[in-house]
């Protein structure tokens, strides 16, 4: 019991600006607080009351005085918000060359699908010095997925995606935690990130059973659930086809259009006729409760190995 | 000034100085009490926007499938019993016994007529199986989720509409017993008015729901 | 000199003995008496609960309870404490009693309603020690969905009934104060002539009144979706989770300005009477109450920072939570510039208010911290936020009522509280809470998750320390608790005025008589002039 930190390890180029944000906020707070501290300290010692009857001067408000409390404060809690608020925008930003990886959060475990195929339970390896984008979802309730040595956090909500992104800055193991109240098992939903050397990690990645790469397993499911029947590559089967849908704009029956996102997609697979593509008839059935939402990420991955790449989406979500 | 020797009368509780000062805190109260049920029905509200803007094409089918002109009437009927009710109460300031009953009957009795067509209407759901549970099965939309929702929706905001319907109409029995046996006078009829209050207010409820659940985006239904 | 004839002067205290007089009481002063026992109640179990989590949480693997019940213990500490102990506690026992005197009523405007809501406190309240006793609830008193729709398998139902009721015993209270401090000010007592106690909870009765319905409607959607299923929150049916999280916390946020205006309240009247010098700023404090009412309902998306609200709308709410934090920081300035040049005592409710303006101004800070959208996303979740509204809820509004409670004790009760115990078990309240909540700061943002029943070893030493300072923190609750029962025997007997303060609620009797007042004043003066009480009061030192 040697060590006794204050602050957790900064592994990410995030978590360097938050703690220096946060030093800002601690300055501020302890300055206020010794300041107020003193003040009544001082004041209670200096006028304690002397006599029973005494009966000090009353003392009018003075503008200036409350304006000054009132602005000086304002001020700098405007800096405090700009500076924070920069920080969330860019957290929200991840960067269009970001290696994506797939999370699916249910009771009490982390799922993760890597790109090229592996798999991981709990666990999630990524290299050195590259963005990671995380798209993620939950199976059952809203879990939470947080990482304290990147200063990163984001809930997993059942039926939607969300995205959360770090670049890791220091090789090493770092704490996994469900961060969002999920039931009996919540505070074992815990896992750990291993950030590891791009060698290490190309080697890593290559080890192991050869599952196939994700749009792999997603090519698969499209044969097995029969997708391929009416989404043929020629344009002539009932469906539209999908080359070229991820990243592209479509235009919708009822006349507006969409960006045709990792969203867009799980919801024309669950949801089909939540949006029916213009000139095509409402004829695609759901496959809710006929696919995991593992398994749609993996049509997703699928779908957009067919099209352009994901710099087509120019960064969104 | 008044001390707490003094009997008290229902025109003047022993914590009020004056009878204008309680006329006026219970009105004011009511009127306070009538901005949280405008909360209360406004969180459902709030819910049924958001879903009505995520499932526009659905809700639009699904609200098209209630009976517009049945509802149309009933509006009618409701904005009448608030008419016989403003009526009553000025029968109240006038002291006229007689025609306060009549017309607090009146409102009663319209106030029934709306609840005897709701019930009709919700009736009518049930057959056509739009009632959400598990025999819901709405024809012709492509998700049954969504119109189940519409449905809860509706369901909710109308069953909590009737809900305080049925309270006023008890409030109204309580009133038309009193009023008969000559409880009020033009110098006390405060209960007649804060009564009539809420009732203007159930009906102002209705007002926003009868275009919320019935009237938008009508054309595009079907 | 002649022995004290012994005939009983007629107070509000035995002005009836048998149980009815008390049960279907319409006197305000006995209403808040109910209320006291009422909440006390629920603060013991709410505390017995905090024991069992402080104790399992010194072990990094748990071992006296297993994670179920854990959960729950948690989950029932959250509702027994906000919904049965602090959001009625000061305006229920305190307001309801001192609302009326302050401005020269002879009771609320709706006496009947304001029992009838103290029936429905205890009536919620039922409802939620049958599901504790039942088998307890495991959702977070933030109950979010789907997991307390669906998948949760305890007493959800009636745990959110008995809030449901408790609900509308606050909304009545908050619309009782609202039309008393309109319609039933004594002549002569006009808005900028009231005891800033008064703005206080005007104040929270606005929240109480436009708040609370949401969070009604909220838990009927809750309900109904967990018994009918009708998929307003369940993603497979087409509904949404985060709109539960909208409309619970567009109450619940508000809800904490409920817990903290009127401390806030109690706070002007110690610090004025303790100076015996009016609040610096009155005028300012009184408009900066009804800000915080006000800007309370503008802020609840900052609970949302990281559940996939729009990023744009994190950034309005971040906003507006620095522009609430503002008024809060005008009043502890204005508090701390009365001492200025005043003439200081350290009776025992000061202790409290010194206690309180330092305690608050750390957990108003530390809000600062929160309401910073990057760092917020780091410590959402974590036990910094738990530290942040524990420094609030404890550090300020517990001790702004303890220090209420020994304020007004000899005016309820006849009796004064043994003074020198009193002082000792504030500090010893101070202490500990300190031991107990500072450390779970430095937790937080080590990464602790909150509502963790297991954690990793690395953080034991700062839960043992937090334990620590919880078993001192408990001893110094228990205190008051025994001598405060002990002065009702024991103590004292006090005068009208022991403190020299200014008020009408000190020109009657302690305790006072039924009807408060015999004539309705007529006020001559402004708030807290000083000048008219002098001579009165015990000298403290």
């Amino acid at each position: 019991m040697g060590k006794f930190p204050l602050f957790p390890e900064q592994a990410s180029t995030f978590a360097p600006e938050v703690d220096h944000l946060l030093f800002f906020l601690l300055a501020v707070a302890a300055f206020f607080t010794l300041l107020i501290f003193a003040a009544i300290f001082f004041f209670a010692v200096r006028y304690r009351r002397r006599s029973h009857g005494e009966l000090p001067e009353v003392q009018h408000g003075a503008m200036t005085l409350e304006i000054l409390w009132t602005a000086i404060p304002f001020g700098l809690t405007m800096v405090m918000f700009t500076w924070g608020a920069s920080i969330y925008f860019r957290e929200a930003r991840p960067p269009d060359d970001a290696l994506q990886i797939y999370v699916v959060g249910k009771q009490w475990m982390w799922k993760i699908q890597h790109m090229e195929g592996k798999r991981e339970i709990n666990e999630l390896h990524i290299p050195l010095g590259r963005p990671v984008k995380l798209t993620m979802t939950s199976e059952d309730v809203i879990h939470n997925f947080f990482v304290p040595a990147f200063r990163t956090k984001q809930d997993a909500v059942p039926g939607k995606y969300s995205t959360t992104w770090f670049q890791p800055t220091k090789a090493g193991k770092y704490h996994l935690f469900c961060a969002a109240y999920c039931g009996t098992r919540h505070s074992a939903m815990t896992g750990w990130v291993y950030v590891m050397e791009p060698r290490d990690y190309a080697n890593w990645m290559r080890g192991g059973e050869s599952t196939g790469s994700l749009a792999d397993d997603g090519a698969k499911l499209f044969q097995e659930l029969a997708c391929v029947n009416c989404h043929k590559a020629d344009n002539h089967g009932r469906c539209p086809s999908l080359v070229g849908l991820f990243g592209s704009t479509v235009k919708l029956s009822t006349g507006g259009t969409v960006k045709a996102d990792e969203a867009y997609i799980r919801e024309s697979i669950l949801q089909p006729n939540a949006k029916i593509v213009a000139g095509y008839p409402p004829a695609m059935p759901t496959f809710q409760g006929l696919v995991t939402e593992e398994g749609v990420l993996q049509l997703v991955e699928y779908i957009k190995s067919l099209g352009p790449s994901p710099a087509a989406l120019g960064g969104a979500r | 000034m008044a001390s707490h020797t003094r009997t008290e009368t229902l025109a003047l509780r022993e914590q009020f100085d004056t009878e204008a000062q309680q006329k006026d805190a219970s009105t004011l109260g009511m009127w306070i009490f009538l901005i949280t049920e405008i909360m209360f029905f406004g969180g459902l509200f709030l819910a049924y926007t958001v879903y009505r803007r995520w499932y526009a094409d659905i809700f639009a089918v699904t609200s098209s499938s209630l009976n517009v002109y049945i509802g149309a009437a009933n509006t009618l009927v409701l904005l009448s019993s608030s008419l016989t009710m403003v009526l009553a109460v000025r029968a109240a300031q006038l002291g006229k016994r007689k025609a306060l009953v009549v017309f607090l009957i009146l409102t009663l009795l319209l106030g029934g007529v709306f609840l005897g067509v709701k019930a009709y209407e919700w009736n009518q759901k049930y057959v056509e199986h739009h009632i959400p549970g598990p025999d819901f099965h709405f024809e012709g939309v492509a998700q049954q989720g969504p119109a189940q929702l519409f449905f809860s929706l509706y369901f909710a905001m109308t069953g909590l509409h009737a809900l305080h319907m049925v309270i006023g109409a008890g409030l109204l029995i309580v009133l038309i017993a009193l009023a008969a046996k000559g409880r009020f006078s033009a110098s006390y009829m405060t209960p007649v008015d804060v009564v009539g209050l809420y009732w203007h207010f159930v009906d102002i409820v209705w007002i926003f729901l009868f275009p919320l659940l019935y009237l938008i985006d009508r054309h595009l239904g079907r | 000199m002649t022995p004290a004839v012994d005939v009983e002067r007629e107070t509000y205290l035995n002005a009836g003995h048998d149980l009815k007089s008390w049960l279907l009481t319409k006197d305000h002063k006995r209403i808040g008496l109910l209320y006291l026992f009422t909440i006390t109640l629920f603060f013991f179990l709410g505390g017995a609960m905090a024991t069992m989590i402080r104790l399992e949480l010194m072990t990094p693997q748990g071992g006296l309870v297993s994670s179920e019940t854990y959960n729950k213990l948690f989950t029932m500490h959250g509702v027994a404490m906000i919904f049965f102990f602090l959001i009625p506690s000061i305006p229920a026992v305190l307001g309801n009693f001192f609302l009326p005197m302050m401005i020269g009523a002879r009771d609320l405007a709706f006496p009947r309603l304001n029992l009838i809501s103290w029936y429905l406190l205890v009536i919620g309240g039922l409802f939620a020690i049958f599901a504790m006793l039942a088998g307890g609830v495991d959702t977070g008193w933030t109950f979010y969905t789907p997991y307390s729709t669906t998948y949760s398998n305890s007493w959800v139902i009636a745990t959110a009934l008995g809030i449901f009721v408790a609900g509308f015993s606050s909304i009545l209270t908050g619309l009782n104060f609202i039309v008393t401090v309109h319609r039933m000010r004594a002549p002569g007592m006009t808005w900028f002539r009231l005891p800033l106690f008064v703005w206080a909870h005007y104040a929270t009765a606005l929240i109480q009144v436009l708040g609370t319905p949401v969070l009604a409607v909220t838990i009927v959607l809750l309900l109904c979706e967990r018994l009918l299923h009708i998929g307003i929150f369940d993603p497979k049916l087409g509904g949404d989770p985060v709109l539960f999280q909208h409309m619970f916390w567009f109450y619940s946020h508000p809800a904490v300005y409920i817990m903290v205006l009127p401390a806030m309240g109690v706070i002007s009247e110690l610090v004025s009477t303790f100076s015996r010098k009016p609040i610096f700023g009155y005028k300012i404090v009184a408009f900066s109450s009804v800000a915080i009412a006000v800007l309370g309902f503008l802020v609840w998306g900052h609970h949302l920072f990281v559940s996939t609200q729009s990023v744009y709308a994190g950034m309005v709410f971040s906003f507006l939570s620095y522009c609430v934090a503002i008024p809060s920081a005008i009043k502890v300035f204005n508090w701390t510039a009365t001492l200025y040049k005043g003439s200081i005592s350290y009776a025992t409710p000061m202790l409290y208010a010194f206690g309180f303006v330092g305690l608050f101004t750390i957990g108003g800070l530390t809000g600062l911290f929160v309401a910073c959208l990057g760092i917020d996303v780091h410590v959402t979740d974590t036990y910094f936020v738990v530290a942040h509204f524990h420094y609030i809820m404890v550090g300020g509004a517990i001790m702004a009522y303890l220090g209420g409670l020994h304020y007004w004790w000899p005016k309820m009760t006849g009796r004064m509280y043994p003074e020198m115990w009193a002082r000792l078990s504030a500090g010893i309240i101070f202490l500990g809470f300190n031991l107990t909540f500072f450390p779970q700061f430095i937790l937080g943002y080590l990464g602790m998750p909150r509502r963790y029943h297991v954690y990793p070893p690395e953080f034991q030493v700062l839960n043992v320390m937090s334990t620590a300072g919880a078993s001192v923190l408990a001893v110094g609750y228990l205190m008051p608790m025994i001598y405060f029962i002990w002065s009702l025997r024991y103590g004292k007997v006090a005068p009208d005025n022991p403190w020299g303060a200014t008020g009408l609620e000190w020109k009657t009797a302690s305790p006072p008589p039924l009807h408060n007042f015999d004539e309705t004043p007529v006020v001559t003066h402004a708030a807290y002039d000083y000048s008219t009480v002098t001579g009165e009061g015990i000298d403290f030192g």
